[in-house]
């Protein structure tokens, strides 16, 4: 069978980043396609290039065996490229019909539009996929499963030929869930070509014929689903071959050799609205408690939840001096600090100098009369950038014109300048280089060592098996299981997070 | 090398700099072209009109710092403006003068900065889009003014409280000073206060600024009551200017001229930054520019046309000082 549309070769970076280098994808016709990938495996950024969004460095763009050259979306609209992003980008306070023909609305005689016509239409394609609407009224007065039909049914109406699901099901019930995976075999069964992205594994057997695994912008390889197992597809996608490394034992790096103390912080079954459904670790002095889980298993929520930024629905955190754990304000009062995942929403203040960062979570603490006591403060940012080898031109220069593992570690001495008795580090290293990053995890392995607590989050396993002292397994937003390191190995760890999802399976 | 850079940036910011170029422009003309401008009297004139606006443009730069917009400034005026003498002119005041005058300054001031805790709170605690929430004081607050006058003009003979408006401090007129005096403390608030830094963060960063435990809905509240307290009291320097107070007129437009004199002066919409100086800068080139028309009597509905140009320009180098 030829190739719909073969992608080979690709190469896009942003600023010297590389986003992606030689990668590569071939759809078929007719065939439900699967990308899966780590996050910042490239995965975005490939359908990107393919939709118009992005233009690419490298490589080579076919469709049906022709060279396929679309700089726009709307371009890929036309080449027969459909997309359905996560957040739908529809009109919900215009009829389904509106949603439907948009910009493509049949014309009377007279040049005006056509409803009827478009009317039935809209009814026609929706029936096709066992939908039975009211078309004329507005969309938003319909479910979010209704609304993501009809952005199908859109890219139907548009005689696309590929459609492009990005998190299709993520706002989805089981019900709902059901009904798109109808239409997903019902457009597979009529010609039409989905690329499916998702980060539940489970789907993929559900409805894939195919999965392309991505990592590190590279594609790693191409398997029919059917031939393929989870623990095969969790360690392709983290570059690990499971058996080997299960054979080859512990790393030289590894944690568990420390003396942990007391429990700091206890969270105990938590379920919120973000996600958890009954999250319990604690955290000890002198130890680093890792996080382990695919993306989606409530990693990151569960420490928003125990920072005080998400509020719990159920269970509670408990700090051992039993004060209320609120607000980021209170937990910061109780020694506490959260290095964010995302530097540049949460972390930085752009428009402040390396000094105004550093110092930004411990204002009170320099209160003299209302002012910043700017002596102490100088002493204190001096005192960091040369402990932390911050390179910047001074500490009056604007954090913004710093490189990301430079802002990492200013942004990592906001929180050590409050001298923390629990520190969260949510992907401590990323989008920072080897140099930086080797820098950033001595300086927190050394304060672990006076006794701070840690608790670490990471996509990479390599840096939760070497660093953590005990790994806690989340899966779903629930913790399954706990490893204890000396003993972890990054074989161990996947099988404890691919074991479990099997077995949610059944 | 990278800080010689920064520095040569900071030199040639065409947002500041931009400001005083015009500044310097309008001064010339009018040197050139406008009769007797380098008068005393001019000064005066000029200096006791952009008072107003510079109070008010200090309060507007600090909201817009956070992120927001205060469009409610001018209603505010009004109704502190027409509070004042129905306070002094009562029967109250004139058992007591003192006091009288002293609550026809204090009780105004205070109703605005109840005003600002009310849009603040709709702001941060409600999360009500800063434009929305304080329309409604834009569309109330000169309502309620001109119910509590009847809609009727008070004039007053009030010396003391004329001072105000009317007074001299060594030559100079005395809101000249008030100028000085506040722009002096705000840019200490600004520059030096833990509550200035972390004005400036939560305009920065507001979800950083949370992260690192900076009180955000205090802090907007904080920018909302001092911008209210100082709209209420260039509102009473309006009266005593006047020494006559009319709910429909005072401060009318003012917060358009406020806005405007922020953005002029190098306050980016974003938030993030407040400089206090650049806001009085805005203040006194809107005010040149009115000046400057008038009094080569070209009609005040050009003056306006000449205030959108500003403004247009005054964004435009914003804009292209975005990287």
């Amino acid at each position: 069978m030829t190739d719909f549309i073969q992608m080979t070769g690709i190469g896009k970076s942003f600023a010297g980043i590389i986003a992606l280098k030689d990668a590569s994808l071939a759809i078929r016709p007719g065939e439900v396609h699967a990308i899966i990938g780590q996050n910042g495996a490239g995965k975005s950024t490939l359908i990107k290039i393919l939709t118009g969004v992005y233009r690419r460095d490298a490589g080579d763009v076919r469709k049906d065996g022709k060279p396929l050259a679309v700089s726009t979306p709307r371009e890929a609209q036309d080449a027969g490229i459909a997309t359905i992003y996560q957040e739908l980008s529809l009109v919900p306070l215009r009829s389904v019909t509106e949603n439907v023909v948009m910009g493509y609305e049949p014309r009377t005689r007279f040049g005006l539009i056509d409803w009827k016509a478009a009317h039935a239409r809209t009814r026609e394609i929706l029936a096709r996929f066992g939908v039975d609407v009211d078309v004329t009224r507005q969309l938003g007065s319909y479910s979010t499963a209704i609304q993501q039909l009809v952005a199908i049914a859109r890219a139907v109406s548009l005689d696309a030929k590929l459609v492009i699901m990005d998190e299709a099901t993520s706002s989805l019930d089981d019900q709902e869930i059901e009904t798109l995976f109808s239409v997903v075999r019902n457009l597979r069964d009529s010609g039409v070509a989905v690329l499916y992205i998702s980060h539940f594994l489970d789907e993929l057997y559900q409805i894939c014929d195919r999965v392309t695994i991505m990592r590190d912008g590279q594609t790693v390889a191409t398997h029919v689903v059917a031939e393929t197992t989870k623990l095969g597809l969790v360690s392709e996608m983290l570059g690990r071959d499971a058996s080997e490394i299960q054979a080859a034992g512990l790393t030289a790096l590894s944690g568990g050799h420390g003396n942990p103390g007391e429990v700091l912080l206890e969270a105990e079954g938590l379920r919120s609205k973000t996600g958890l459904r009954g999250t319990s670790f604690n955290i000890r002095k002198r130890e680093i408690v890792g996080l382990g889980g695919l993306l989606g298993s409530g990693r990151t929520e569960a420490a928003r939840a125990v920072f005080g930024l998400d509020a719990v629905s159920e269970g509670r955190v408990r700090h051992h001096s039993g004060a209320a754990l609120d607000t980021p304000a209170q937990a910061i009062a109780l020694g506490m600090g959260f290095l964010t995942e995302d530097r540049k929403a949460d972390g930085i203040i752009p428009h402040m100098s390396v000094r105004e960062n550093i110092t930004l979570a411990m204002l009170p603490r320099l209160k003299r009369m209302g002012a910043v006591d700017r002596e102490r403060e100088r002493e204190l940012v001096a005192h960091y950038i040369d402990a932390l080898q911050i390179k910047t031109s001074g500490m009056e220069q604007p954090i913004r014109e710093l490189s990301g593992g430079n802002q990492q570690k200013v942004l990592l001495a906001r929180w050590l300048a409050l001298e923390p008795e629990i520190l969260i580090l949510d992907e401590p290293t990323r989008g920072v280089d080897v140099g930086a990053k080797f820098e950033i995890q001595s300086i927190i392995r050394k304060q672990v060592a006076d006794g701070l607590a840690v608790l670490l989050i990471s996509s990479e396993f390599e840096e939760l098996v070497e660093g953590a002292d005990r790994i806690v397994v989340l899966q779903e937003g629930r913790s399954v299981s706990e490893l204890q390191n000396p003993g972890i190995t990054e074989g161990a760890l996947i099988n404890a997070i691919a074991h479990h999802h099997e077995r949610s399976v059944a | 090398m990278s800080a010689t850079v920064a520095i040569m940036r900071e030199r040639f910011d065409p947002s500041r700099h931009g400001a005083l170029l015009a500044l310097a422009v309008i001064l010339l003309f009018n040197l050139l072209v406008t009769p007797n401008f380098l008068q005393a009297q001019t000064l005066f004139v000029n200096i006791s009109q952009v008072a107003t606006i510079a109070i008010v443009a200090m309060g507007m730069t600090l909201v817009i710092a956070t992120g927001g917009i205060d469009l409610s400034v001018g209603a505010i005026m009004a109704l502190s403006g027409a509070l004042a003498p129905l306070i002094f002119l009562s029967d109250f005041a004139a058992a007591n003068p003192t006091l009288g005058l002293t609550a026809s300054i204090v009780v105004p001031v205070f109703v605005a900065l109840c005003c600002g805790i009310f849009n603040g709170v709709l702001v941060s605690f409600l999360n009500v889009q800063p434009i929305v929430a304080t329309l409604i004081f834009f569309i109330s607050g000169r309502g309620l003014a001109q119910v509590l006058t009847n809609g009727n003009l008070q004039t007053f003979t009030n010396p003391s409280f004329s001072y105000l408006g009317t007074g001299r401090v060594l030559g100079l007129p005395f809101q000249g000073w008030l100028v000085l005096l506040i722009a002096l403390i705000l840019y200490w608030v600004v520059t030096r206060s833990i509550f200035g830094r972390q004005l400036l963060a939560v305009g920065g960063n507001e979800r950083a600024a949370r992260l690192s435990g900076i009180p955000v809905h205090r802090v907007k509240i904080g920018a909302y009551v001092i911008c209210a307290g100082l709209s209420g009291l260039a509102g009473l320097i309006v009266v005593a200017i006047n020494s006559a107070s009319d709910a429909a007129r005072i401060g009318n437009l003012m917060e358009l001229d406020a806005i405007a004199a922020a953005v002029v002066g190098g306050t980016l919409l974003q938030g993030g930054r407040a400089p206090i100086f650049g806001a009085i800068l805005g203040a006194v080139i809107i005010q040149l520019v009115k000046y400057t028309l008038l009094a080569n009597g070209i009609a005040d509905e050009v003056a306006l046309i000449a205030k959108a140009g500003i403004i247009i320009a005054a964004v435009y180098l914003q804009q292209a000082r975005k990287e």
